[in-house]
């Protein structure tokens, strides 16, 4: 784990940023949702938009656009690459 | 006349029902959300001397465990197994619809992947190559708009030649890393020799791996009914489809 | 036998530790082949059309723009319902009233009895048409409106701005939707909320649906806000205070159902909120025509079915107690009479409260109940237009505290008996359904009596 300091989690990316997931640090039956939704290692996701309330936030991933609550996208590690 | 069943699997939003109105003529309530239809639609319709009775399975991004939605599709391919299983891809959306594709081949070799919302795909640019797909993954790939009626007739023709045997297909078999396909391969030739060519082996191995207790329980309940010479309860038998066997 | 006995022995040799990340890498290596397959099989050929529905999301969901738009889309659907159902209206009203005439005749022609002509067709075929010629054409128009809004794909972008107000009650942002269907029909919308997946998140949408008013309801909130708050003005004036008073019952209704939710989160639905995933499908053009027949057709026909079935029952009982006297009043008379005090210190009257018992099971029949109690004989007699109206109130002592106090209780109290029923079936539970009557019925008399009594003590009223 000493690479923590570096890792960073996908609602800290920017708007228009891209996002490769390394680790879904979630459990169970929320899990396997979001898996399945292609929120899975190994797939770049592009963070789109907040919501005017600040919170959920829209990202783009496997073609389609799915919101996640920053209580899930502060669970889910990987790191920023370029665009 | 002879009946074929056909079940209709794809993601939620799909258009997948309104595919099934379109084929079979029936009101089903469409809306823009998921989750909506949790019971089995079924309707039918005729094509040159063959009836096709459908079945609407829900919609669903897997075929696991997950929910209830996911385990009755996955029950009726596997233990009711359909004539033809007709996959409804959104055009738009390939790379989420794919998953599903891709774990539906593993349990069927008689499967016929529609490319539905063409019409949306080409308000967004999006352009797909059926003819490279179809060879990719080794089964009929059929451009379809289900709003706009396009496309059924080429679609009829496939559902009547793959549920006479005249289309041989050579389904892709997802091939996954190296450590789970050691796993995988020592636990198919069990299971082989449990089930033998009565359930894909290679599939129900995977299942085991991913520790899909409920599947297992089903399994197990329709060996005992197998075993007291019993018929399995299913919803093929109400609508009378023809139960051939396929081979792995 | 024996396969049994090799099966079991396999399921037990798989270790359970692992499974998560067997699924991990399952899922992982069938998305990465997808990816594959997409970048050989699909291309795309201009970015601009592709990213459509995100540019035009920026708009949606805009930080500046996104409550605003909500709010105008609201607003304009409310706007042509009222503007467009006054017509259509009168018209139907008038037919019916013709056919009523040709009825009468042919009653006469057989030497029919009185009570007979009288529970038949002053009763029966009047209540039944009071409520179709109200009924019908606001539901003809918003239902297609509606469904044009959902086809279109906007819905979940209502449910992706409101989030996170429905975050901070303990619910599930897709409450919003439900509460979107609730617009159309409760009991259609309890069913609806099937699409919540958590057993607790998707009790407090069941118990608080009914603080969105039905198409049933709006009528009575459409009559009251024209006759008695939009009275001084005329014409698209009218129209538009009519219009913003009904939103602001709305709003007040959206503010009850979070505040609700919150009070249920924190005592009876003690929760963590659950998973959540929301997916924003690309906005798609409906298909106008074909939505809109389709849409219209169904609601005619759901109208009418109702109108039947619950309104002519209605109608009939409402003409017999108005007509059967125990002593020197009708049976209904002596029901209003011990209904009265109550009802007035919740700023109503005897009436009003009968009306609203009487028309539980369906909201529909509230107005014309109360109009046939009003009336006296029990009958509906013809009113010309909206001034005989408003008199029929005003001769009976209303205010427009009566009047406000009316349109808190129809938006707030239990709901019908269809939806009722819905949420037996739903929830399988006496308890829940029962509280489900209880808590908005307890908010709608809280409500209305603290109303009353501030107006009463400022001395407004």
């Amino acid at each position: 784990m000493d690479e923590t300091k570096h890792r960073q989690h996908l609602h800290q990316a920017a708007i228009g940023e891209r996002f490769l997931i390394e680790q879904v640090d979630i459990r169970g039956e929320h899990k396997r949702r979001l898996l399945d939704l292609g929120f899975v290692p190994g797939s770049v996701i592009e963070v789109l938009k907040a919501s005017p309330l600040g919170d959920p936030t829209s990202y783009r991933v496997a073609g389609t656009v799915i919101a996640l609550r920053k209580e899930e996208s502060q669970l889910i590690w990987g790191k920023v690459i370029s665009s | 006349m002879r009946t074929y069943t056909v079940a209709l699997a794809g993601n939620p939003n799909t258009g997948k029902s309104t595919l099934f109105n379109a084929l079979t003529g029936l009101k089903q309530h469409t809306g823009n959300w998921s989750g909506k239809t949790v019971s089995l639609a079924s309707g039918h319709y005729e094509y040159k001397d063959a009836r096709f009775q459908f079945i609407d399975l829900p919609g669903t991004y897997s075929l696991f465990s997950n929910s209830a939605d996911e385990e009755v599709a996955r029950d009726y391919i596997i233990f009711e197994k359909p004539d033809v299983t007709l996959l409804v891809l959104d055009a738009t959306a390939l790379e989420r619809s794919l998953n599903l594709a891709l774990q539906v081949l593993e349990m069927t070799d008689r499967v016929i992947v529609c490319l539905n919302l063409m019409d949306e795909a080409k308000k967004k640019g999006i352009q797909v190559n059926a003819r490279k797909l179809a060879d990719q993954l080794g089964v009929p790939v059929i451009p379809i708009s289900a709003r706009n009626n396009e496309g059924l007739d080429v679609l009829s023709e496939q559902l009547l030649l793959m549920s006479t045997g005249q289309t041989p297909t050579k389904p892709y078999r997802m091939k996954y890393n190296e450590q789970l396909e050691a796993q995988i391969s020592g636990l198919e030739s069990q299971l082989r020799d449990i089930v033998g060519d009565e359930y894909p082996a290679r599939w129900l191995a995977i299942r085991f791996l991913d520790g899909d207790r409920k599947l297992i329980a089903t399994l197990k309940e329709r060996l005992k009914a197998a075993d007291k010479g019993g018929i399995s309860l299913g919803t093929a038998k109400a609508l009378g489809s023809s139960n051939s066997g396929h081979s792995f | 036998m024996e396969q049994l006995k090799r099966l079991e022995a396999l399921t037990a040799a798989i270790p359970s530790d692992q499974v998560e990340d067997v699924r991990e890498d399952i899922v992982g290596e069938l998305f990465k082949k997808s990816r594959e397959l997409c970048s050989d099989a699909v291309t795309v050929t201009n970015r601009e059309l592709l990213y459509r529905s995100e540019r035009l999301d920026r708009i949606f969901t805009s930080k500046l723009w996104g409550f605003p738009i909500m709010l105008a889309m609201l607003g304009v659907i409310f706007y042509l319902t009222i503007a467009g159902a006054n017509v259509p209206s009168s018209m139907l009203a008038s037919f019916f009233g013709w056919v009523e005439g040709y009825l009468t005749l042919a009653f006469q022609a057989i030497h029919a009895p009185d009570w007979l002509h009288g529970v038949l067709i002053l009763g029966l075929f009047r209540g039944t048409a009071w409520v179709v010629s109200v009924m019908l054409p606001p539901m003809a128009i918003f239902f297609p409106a509606f469904a044009l809004l959902e086809n279109y794909g906007y819905l979940p972008r209502v449910a992706f701005n409101l989030d996170r107000l429905f975050k901070k009650t303990g619910a599930h942002g897709k409450q919003s939707l439900t509460m979107a269907m609730g617009f159309g029909c409760n009991a259609a919308a309890i069913m609806s909320t099937r699409i919540i997946e958590s057993p607790r998140e998707r009790m407090l949408a069941i118990l608080t649906n009914n603080f969105v008013p039905c198409n049933g309801r709006w009528p009575t909130l459409i009559l009251l806000a024209s006759l008695f708050m939009a009275a001084g003005f005329s014409g698209g004036a009218q129209t538009f205070v009519t219009a913003s008073v009904v939103m602001g019952m709305v709003l007040i209704g959206v503010v009850v159902t979070l505040t609700v939710s919150w009070g249920l989160s924190k005592t009876a639905l003690k929760g963590v909120p659950s998973h959540y995933t929301l997916e924003l499908p690309p906005y798609r053009k409906p298909k106008i025509l074909n939505t809109i027949l389709r849409s219209t057709l169904d609601k005619t026909i759901y109208v009418l079915r109702r109108a039947i079935i619950v309104a002519a029952p209605a109608g009939v009982l409402t003409w017999i107690l108005a007509n059967i006297y125990v002593g020197d009043s009708s049976i209904l008379i002596h029901f209003v009479s011990f209904l009265d005090p109550f009802a007035r210190a919740l700023g109503l009257d005897g009436f009003i409260l009968m009306a609203f018992i009487i028309g539980l099971p369906a909201n529909e029949i509230v107005l014309p109940i109360l109009l046939m109690g009003y009336l006296a004989t029990g009958s509906l007699t013809e009113v010309e237009d909206m001034f005989a109206l408003k008199q029929i109130f005003l001769d009976q002592g209303w205010t427009w505290l009566t009047a406000l106090n009316m349109m808190l209780f129809s938006l707030l109290h239990y709901p019908c008996g269809t939806t009722l029923v819905n949420i037996w079936k739903e929830t399988k539970s006496a308890k829940w359904t029962f509280l489900s009557f209880a808590i908005p019925t307890a908010i709608a008399i809280g409500v209305t009596f603290l109303v009353a009594q501030a107006a009463r003590a400022l001395g407004w009223v």
